[in-house]
């Protein structure tokens, strides 16, 4: 379904020498699977899914989608951002509404098709309000609604949930998870939380950073619908941690200098499982 | 030195202003200045929107003519008259003229700077939801995005416009509030010409708090930007 290949993308710096943010990376994504890629904040996440949205070129590589070149965004692949990209001018329908609207589908039937979603995301009731007047979560459900309204292919998700409360957050691991299970999609996910990885994908692709690169991959074979208290889930949780320790040093020695060190100050698990979040 | 005819009475002022309307002189005078107002505002915002967009769109303009755009705000519009009147001799043209580019400048400005701060991803995800780099995407998306800008730019393009529009009005001849103004001095009735300064200074306030204020608070509300607003 997602095939990359030796995927390479350097940005452009201030000072002249690029900045490698992605090195020779290649995965697969097979139809219907549910694949995170984890990693700490700046190590490409973003850019990679940008590369399979379409949104980006790769320097160096190839970016397959279905057997065929990536070379623009489509709506064949649709994007949940983090900070979910409604547009503020109109109402949730009208935002959900939105591409079907670029399809030419009449009005009367894509308010339906759009109603049809709002509702699967429970937020039935809030379809006339506008964007600010919802909560992070509801605002990020209909990210997800104006998603699946288009009914792609495949879904790629951007650390969707990064922003919001643990509650909420739980909530929707359960509500995305559901909704997977129903539609079959193919759903590539960004997180830098480990329980939030391991919690929803069949494999979790973990990444080292400066340069991006896949570093590890992990697959989870728990039972669906997951249950928190998994013992399968933490067992590989714990493993994730102990491959990233290494990544985890890395970036704080950048961030604080070379004088830092891990064995001295140990990380404290919550500091770990968010991948240095608070750092 | 007789003082008292120079500072007219509010009563005088009453009377001239019921007078005015009772001949319909003051009327007319209102009408034909609203008039040429609003022709004026809507060409300086058709012209300024669309190089406002040509600039947030092509870097080239904007390296090479955005900062003439700027200099030329800062030129005050009558200055532009003596010009206009040569072009179009003492008409109503030369009045239209220079309103028009009293409020066009200002007006590109606030519709360059509402097209270049639209968020990416508002861009990106258009893209992704297949409406095109075309005008699908400029009427559906980048209008509508910087629409807030768009607003706050008109409201500052008619109050430029109604500044031009009355020192036009003062100098070059035809029927409006200005020449009325004129007039005034010219027969040196001082009622006459506070009565003119006071309708001049209620139709701005109307205008600009009753119709721009309003509508740019509803949008602001809508879009969610009162946070940061108070
Ligand atoms: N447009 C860009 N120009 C320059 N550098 C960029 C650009 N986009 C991303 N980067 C850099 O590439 C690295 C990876 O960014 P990103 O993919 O956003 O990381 P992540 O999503 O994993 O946090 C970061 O160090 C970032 O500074
Ligand atoms: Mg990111």
């Amino acid at each position: 379904m997602i095939r990359v290949e030796g995927v390479s993308k350097t940005f452009e710096q201030r000072g002249g020498a690029g900045y490698t943010a992605l090195d020779d990376i290649a995965f697969e994504v097979g139809k219907g699977e549910f694949v995170s890629i984890l990693g700490p904040s700046g190590c490409g996440k973003s850019t990679l899914l940008n590369l399979v949205a379409g949104l980006e070129r790769a320097d160096k590589g190839r970016v397959e989608v279905s057997g065929k070149k990536v070379n623009a965004p489509g709506p064949d692949r649709i994007v949940v951002f983090q900070d979910h990209a409604l547009y503020p001018w109109l109402t949730v329908l009208e935002n959900v509404a939105f591409g079907l609207k670029q399809k030419r589908i009449k009005k009367e039937e894509r308010h339906e098709r759009a109603m049809e979603q709002i509702r699967a995301v429970h937020l039935g009731k809030f379809a006339d309000r506008y964007p600010h007047e919802l909560s992070g979560g509801m605002k990020q459900r209909v990210a997800i609604a104006r998603a699946l309204v288009m009914d792609p292919e495949i879904l790629l998700m951007d650390e969707p949930f990064a922003a919001l409360d643990e509650q909420t957050r739980l909530l929707l691991h359960k509500e995305l998870e559901q909704i997977w299970l129903n539609t079959g999609k193919t759903i590539l996910f960004i997180t830098h939380n480990i329980r939030e990885a391991v919690t929803l994908s069949d494999r979790v692709l973990v990444m080292s950073t400066r340069p991006g690169r896949i570093k590890k991959e992990f697959r989870v074979q728990a039972a669906r619908p997951r249950e928190a208290g998994d013992s399968l889930l933490h067992h590989i949780e714990s493993q994730i941690m102990n491959t990233l320790a290494a990544e985890l040093a890395k970036v704080a020695k950048e961030e604080y200098g070379d004088d830092y060190n891990l064995e001295k100050s140990p990380l404290s698990h919550s500091a770990v499982s968010n991948l240095g979040d608070g750092i | 030195m007789q003082w008292g005819w120079r500072f007219p009475s509010a009563l005088q002022t009453i009377q001239t202003f019921c007078d005015g309307i009772a001949n319909g002189q003051l009327l007319q005078a209102t009408l034909s200045s609203l008039r040429r107002i609003i022709i004026a505002f809507v060409l300086s915002c058709a012209i300024g929107i669309t190089l406002g967009v040509l600039f947030a769109r092509s870097r080239l303009l904007d390296e090479t003519f955005g900062f003439a755009v700027v200099a030329l705000q800062t030129v005050p519009s009558i200055a532009w008259l003596p010009f206009a009147i040569i072009w179009f001799g003492l008409n109503d043209f030369a009045v239209l003229f220079i309103t028009t580019i009293g409020a066009t400048w200002t007006m590109t400005i606030a519709s360059r700077s509402g097209i270049k701060n639209i968020p990416p991803i508002y861009l990106k995800s258009a893209q992704m939801f297949g409406t095109g780099r075309g005008i699908r995407l400029f009427y559906q998306v980048m209008i509508p995005a910087a629409i807030p800008q768009l607003i706050t730019g008109m409201r500052m393009a008619w109050a430029f416009a109604w500044r031009a529009l009355v020192s036009g009005e003062l100098i070059a001849r035809g029927v409006g509030l200005g020449q009325m103004l004129e007039e005034g001095r010219s027969i040196g009735d001082t009622s006459l010409m506070l009565c003119i300064v006071l309708v001049i200074a209620i139709l701005g306030t109307i205008s600009d708090y009753f119709v721009f204020k309003r509508v740019e608070d509803r949008i602001w509300n809508q879009y969610g930007l009162n946070t940061a607003k108070t």
